[in-house]
C-alpha cells in the first residue's frame, strides 16, 4: 500500500486536495443560493408563477358593470355599441367596483375621443362608420347628437359616403366621379338601418356596363369602348375592373 | 414452434428493457435533470396554483382578425394600464402596425408610439394605395420559444398551459432573450432591469378573465381562448377563417393566429 | 429609468424605415463588443503557446510562457464586461448554479471554468512548479510566501517529478487546443445560433470567430514581445519574430477566406434579409466594415507582411512593419467584433428599418469603462510578469 502511495507523484495529491476543496465549496454555496423550489416542475422557480398571478387586476371585465348600471348596459346591448365594453371608454374599473363612492371613472366627453375609432382612415375596413371630423359638425362635441350608449345617427344618413368613406374618396379621384352610387347599386332603405343584413346590390350583367362602354352605346364619345362579344366574355366586368377606380384611362 | 417464438420475444423484451434501463442510467449520469423530467411533468400535471387554477388543464392561444382591426389603439392603452408598462414609446407588450401598400409595391409600415393614440392620416398620400390595413402585434407565445431556449438561468419558461412567462425576480437582465425573439415582443423593463413581455395577462386568465386587450377591443378583432378544447371562441375562429402565423420559416410555432394575414406582414 | 428614457427619445428621430417599437433600445453595447474581443485574445494566445509544446516550433520558445500568462491575464478580465452589462450582476451566479442546458450562454459557466481551471491554471502550474521551488529557496518575505502558496507548498524537484511536470504540460496542451477552440467557438455560437437575426445566424460564425481570435492572439503576442523585450534591455530574437509574423500571415489568410466565403454566400443566396443588410453595409456599417475591418485591418497588414516576406527588408524596417501591421490587425479584429455585435442590432427584425447606436462616454456601459477593461489585462499581466517571470534567464536563477 505504502509503495503504491509512493509511486504517485506528489503533484497529484496536492491538486486533488485543491479540487476537493473547490468542489465541496461549489456544492455548499450552490445549495445555499439556489431557491428550494427551483426545478420543481421544470427549469424555473415554481413560486414565480404564483408571484406573476398575484399581479393587481385593473380591468374588471364587461359583466361586472351590469350589477349596478343595468339600465345603461341594457340600452347599450340593443345598439351598435353592444360589443364595445364599458371600460373601453370609461377606463379600468376595478378600483371603482371596490369603492364606487370615492373612485369615479372617466367619461370622455371631448370631441377628440370618438374619432379614435370613427375618424376616416383609409386603412380601416370598409363599412365601418367613419367621419371626417373637420367637416362633420366641427366644434360640436359628439355627444350632443349621439348617445354613446346607443349611438344610432340622429338622422339616417342620406349620403353613401357617411359609411363608405374609403370608396367615396377613391371614386372622387376616378373617371366615375360623376356616376352616382345608385346608378350601379340598388340600395333599399333598410340598408341604411341594418347595413349588414340588407345589403346593396351589384351589377349582375355585362350588358349593364355595356350601357356606356359597349361599341354601339349611345354615350359620350370620350368614354372607352369594348367589344362585349370578344372582350373577357366569361366575367362580369367588375370581376376584373374596379369600378370605383377603373384602371383604363 | 410457437413456444420458441414466444420465448424469443420474451427474451428480446427483457433485453430491450435492460438496454433501456442501461441507457437511462448512463444518460442520468451525464444530465441529472434528464432523469426526473418525466417525474416532473407528472407532478406538473397535478399542479394547482394558489388561486385554484391548474395550468395543465388549459392551453391558451389568441386569434387576430386583421380585417376587423380599426387601429384605434385601445388595446395598447389598456395593456399599458393593466400591466404597469412604462408609458414611454419604447416599451410595449402589444402594439398596432399600419400597412400601406402602394401600387408600385412599395410598402410603408408605421406604428407611431405603438398606436397608443391611434393613427394620424397623412393628409396627402403621394401615390395610389392598393391595399391598407392594421395589424395588432404581441408576444406570439410560441410553442417552440427561442427566448426560453436561450435564457441562461431559467428565468423565462413555458408554463404548463403554453404561456411563456418571465420570472422578474430571477432574471439577470442579460438581454439574450430579447435578441432571440424574432418578433420584437420583448424589452428590458427600465425600472426592474429585467426582460418583460406580454403574458396573455396571466393574472387575469388564471382568474377566469380574458386579457385586457381582448376585453377592450371594440370590434372583436382579438379572440382569446383554449386551443385544445372541443369548443372555444378560438376554436370557432380557427374553423371559420384561413389562418396565418408570423415568420413560419423560423419554426417557432406561434400560438397567436392571424386571419387574413398579408404577405407583407413580418 | 429617467436617464434611459432620456437617451432614447432623440433616437426616435434617427430611425430610418420601420422598426418594431421595442427595438429602439440596443441591448448589447460596447461592453459586449469587448467581451468576444478579449476572449478571442485568450484563445489566440493559448493556441500560440500550444504551437511550441505540441508542434515543437522551437523558434517560438521565447513567447511560450508569455503567451500563457497573457492568456491568463485576459481570461481573468473576460467575464467582467459581461458582468457589467447585466441588468442584475448580483444574480450572475445563477448561470453557474442553475444553468439552462439548452442555452448557449449558460454554457459560459462550464466552458469558462473548464478553460480557466482545467487548462490554463494547471498548465501554468505544472510549467512553473519546478522553477517556483527553486525561487522559494533563495527568496525572502512576502514573495517567498506568495510563491509557496502558488506552488501549493510543493517541494519535490526530483528528476521523476520534473519529468511528470513535462508530461502533464504536454497532455494539458493537447487537451487545451480543443478547449481553446471550444472557448471561442462557443462565443461565436452565442451569436451564430440566433435564428431571429440573419446577420448573426450562420454556421460559419464560430469558425470565423475562432480564426479571427487566433489572428488577434498572435498579433497581440507579437506586440507584447516587441515592447517587453527592449524594456528589459534585451535583444529581440529575429527568428522568433519572423515566425510569429509568418503564422500571423497564414492564419489571416484563412480568416480572410472564411469571412469572404460568409459574405459571398450571403450575397449569392440573397435571402429575405439581403435588402436590409445591403442597406446596412452601404450605409451605417460602411466605414467600420469595409474601410476599417476589411481594408485597414486585413488587406493592408496582409500586403505589408507579404511584401516583407517577398523582398529583402532591413531589420529595423521589418520590425516597424511587423509592429504597425500587428497594431492594425488589433484595430481590425476589434471592429470585426463591433460589426458583429453592434451591426447585428442596427437593423430591425421586421427587415424594414435601421436603428442607431449612441455610445455613452461615462457610465457603466460607456466607452470609459471599456477602455478601462481593455487596459486592465495589461496591469494584471505586469503583476504576473513580476510574480512569475517568463524569461528564460529566470529558469536558471
Amino acid at each position: 500500500m505504502k509503495s503504491l502511495w509512493g509511486k504517485i507523484p506528489e503533484q497529484i495529491p496536492r491538486l486533488s486536495v485543491l479540487l476537493v476543496i473547490l468542489v465541496v465549496l461549489f456544492i455548499v454555496v450552490r445549495s445555499r443560493l439556489v431557491p428550494p423550489d427551483f426545478g420543481k416542475y421544470g427549469h424555473y422557480r415554481a413560486s414565480a408563477v404564483d408571484e406573476i398571478i398575484s399581479q393587481e387586476i385593473r380591468y374588471a371585465g364587461h359583466e361586472v358593470c351590469a350589477e349596478c348600471h343595468d339600465d345603461v348596459v341594457g340600452a347599450k346591448k340593443a345598439g351598435y355599441h353592444k360589443n364595445v365594453a364599458c371600460e373601453v371608454c370609461h377606463g379600468p374599473a376595478v378600483a371603482h367596483t371596490e369603492d364606487p363612492g370615492s373612485v369615479e371613472l372617466r367619461a370622455p366627453r371631448a370631441r377628440r375621443y370618438c374619432p379614435l375609432c370613427h375618424e376616416y382612415r383609409p386603412s380601416r375596413p370598409t363599412g365601418f362608420p367613419q367621419i371626417v371630423s373637420n367637416s362633420h359638425n366641427p366644434m360640436k362635441p359628439c355627444i350632443t347628437c349621439h348617445d354613446p350608449h346607443d349611438p344610432k345617427p340622429p338622422v339616417t344618413p342620406k349620403e353613401c359616403h357617411a359609411c363608405h368613406g374609403a370608396i367615396a374618396r377613391t371614386k372622387s379621384l376616378s373617371h366615375h366621379v360623376y356616376v352616382p352610387c345608385t346608378r350601379c347599386h340598388e340600395t333599399p332603405d333598410e340598408h341604411k338601418v341594418r347595413p349588414r343584413i340588407v345589403v346593396a346590390s351589384k351589377p349582375k350583367t355585362r350588358e349593364f356596363c355595356g350601357e356606356c362602354h359597349a361599341k354601339d352605346a349611345p354615350s359620350e364619345k370620350s368614354i372607352p369602348r369594348v367589344d362585349l362579344a370578344t372582350h373577357g366574355e366569361r366575367y362580369v366586368c367588375w370581376q376584373c375592373h374596379y369600378p370605383h377606380l377603373p384602371e383604363a384611362r | 414452434m410457437m413456444e420458441s417464438l414466444k420465448d424469443k420475444s420474451k427474451n428480446s423484451v427483457a433485453r430491450r428493457n435492460f438496454i433501456k434501463k442501461l441507457t437511462f442510467f448512463c444518460t442520468s449520469l451525464l444530465i441529472p435533470s434528464f432523469v426526473n423530467s418525466r417525474e416532473k411533468s407528472e407532478k406538473a400535471k397535478k399542479w394547482v396554483l394558489t388561486n385554484g387554477y391548474s395550468p395543465a388543464e388549459h392551453y391558451w392561444g389568441m386569434g387576430v382578425a386583421i380585417n376587423k382591426c380599426i387601429g384605434c389603439g385601445r388595446c395598447v392603452d389598456a395593456c399599458k394600464r393593466e400591466n404597469n408598462v412604462p408609458r414611454e414609446p419604447f416599451f410595449f407588450k402589444t402594439w398596432v402596425e399600419r400597412y400601406r401598400i402602394f401600387k408600385d409595391s412599395e410598402t410603408i409600415v408605421d406604428s407611431p408610439n405603438g398606436a397608443i393614440n391611434g393613427f394620424e392620416y397623412p393628409r396627402v398620400e403621394k401615390k395610389a394605395i392598393i391595399r391598407s390595413f392594421f395589424v395588432p402585434k404581441l408576444c406570439n407565445q410560441c410553442n417552440n420559444p427561442p427566448c426560453v431556449q436561450v435564457c441562461p438561468v431559467g428565468a423565462t419558461f413555458k408554463a404548463e398551459d403554453g404561456v411563456v412567462l418571465v420570472d422578474s425576480n430571477y432574471c439577470i437582465g442579460c438581454g439574450y432573450c430579447i435578441q432571440a425573439c424574432p418578433y420584437g415582443a420583448r424589452y428590458l423593463h427600465p425600472v426592474t432591469q429585467t426582460a418583460d413581455k406580454c403574458t396573455f395577462c396571466y393574472h387575469r386568465i388564471t382568474n377566469k378573465m380574458i386579457p385586457a386587450c381582448v376585453e377592450v377591443c371594440p370590434t372583436q378583432a382579438r379572440i382569446f381562448g383554449e386551443i385544445k378544447k372541443k369548443a372555444s371562441p378560438l376554436v370557432r375562429f380557427m374553423r371559420m377563417n384561413k389562418i396565418g402565423i408570423l415568420k413560419p420559416s423560423l419554426n417557432t410555432e406561434p400560438k397567436v393566429y392571424y386571419a387574413n394575414l398579408d404577405m407583407e406582414v413580418k | 429609468m429617467e436617464t434611459i428614457v432620456k437617451e432614447l427619445f432623440p433616437l426616435l428621430k434617427e430611425i430610418t424605415g420601420y422598426i418594431y417599437p421595442n427595438e429602439i433600445e440596443l441591448q448589447w453595447g460596447i461592453l459586449v463588443v469587448v467581451y468576444p474581443y478579449v476572449t478571442g485574445l485568450v484563445a489566440g494566445a493559448f493556441i500560440l503557446a500550444s504551437l511550441v509544446k505540441v508542434f515543437n516550433v522551437q523558434e517560438l520558445q521565447p513567447t511560450y510562457r508569455m503567451s500563457l500568462l497573457t492568456a491568463l491575464a485576459f481570461v481573468i478580465v473576460a467575464p467582467l464586461p459581461l458582468l457589467a452589462h447585466l441588468g442584475h450582476p448580483e444574480r450572475s451566479f445563477e448561470i453557474f448554479f442553475t444553468p439552462n442546458t439548452r442555452s448557449a450562454m449558460a454554457m459560459f459557466g462550464f466552458v469558462y471554468a473548464w478553460y480557466l481551471m482545467a487548462v490554463l491554471l494547471l498548465e501554468i502550474w505544472f510549467d512553473y512548479r519546478g522553477d517556483i521551488i527553486l525561487w522559494v529557496k533563495t527568496e525572502k518575505g512576502w514573495r517567498k510566501w506568495i510563491h509557496k502558496i502558488i506552488s501549493l507548498f510543493s517541494k519535490d524537484t526530483s528528476e521523476r517529478a520534473l519529468r511528470f511536470d513535462k508530461k502533464a504540460v504536454k497532455v494539458i496542451t493537447i487537451i487545451g487546443i480543443p478547449s481553446a477552440f471550444l472557448l471561442h467557438g462557443y462565443v461565436g455560437f452565442i451569436f451564430g445560433s440566433v435564428k431571429a437575426n440573419p446577420w448573426w445566424s450562420s454556421v460559419l460564425m464560430p469558425i470565423v470567430f475562432l480564426f479571427s481570435a487566433i489572428v488577434s492572439g498572435i498579433a497581440l503576442l507579437l506586440l507584447i514581445y516587441m515592447v517587453v523585450t527592449p524594456l528589459r534591455a534585451k535583444e529581440i530574437d529575429m527568428a522568433c519574430l519572423d515566425k510569429l509574423a509568418s503564422y500571423l500571415f497564414y492564419v489571416m489568410i484563412i480568416d480572410f477566406s472564411l469571412e469572404a466565403l460568409d459574405f459571398i454566400h450571403r450575397i449569392y443566396e440573397s435571402e429575405e434579409s439581403i435588402k436590409i443588410l445591403a442597406e446596412l453595409f452601404s450605409g451605417k456599417l460602411f466605414v467600420s466594415l469595409i474601410v476599417i475591418q476589411l481594408l485597414i485591418g486585413m488587406l493592408i497588414p496582409l500586403g505589408a507582411i507579404a511584401s516583407v516576406k517577398m523582398f529583402r527588408t532591413p531589420g529595423e524596417l521589418k520590425k516597424l512593419i511587423y509592429f504597425v501591421s500587428a497594431l492594425l490587425v488589433q484595430v481590425g479584429i476589434f471592429t470585426t467584433r463591433w460589426n458583429v455585435v453592434v451591426g447585428g442590432q442596427l437593423f430591425s427584425k421586421s427587415f424594414r428599418g435601421l436603428m442607431v447606436y449612441k455610445m455613452t462616454f461615462f457610465g457603466l456601459e460607456g466607452l470609459l469603462t471599456s477602455i478601462g477593461l481593455l487596459l486592465l489585462p495589461f496591469i494584471i499581466l505586469y503583476i504576473l510578469f513580476n510574480i512569475l517571470p517568463p524569461w528564460e534567464k529566470a529558469r536558471e536563477a
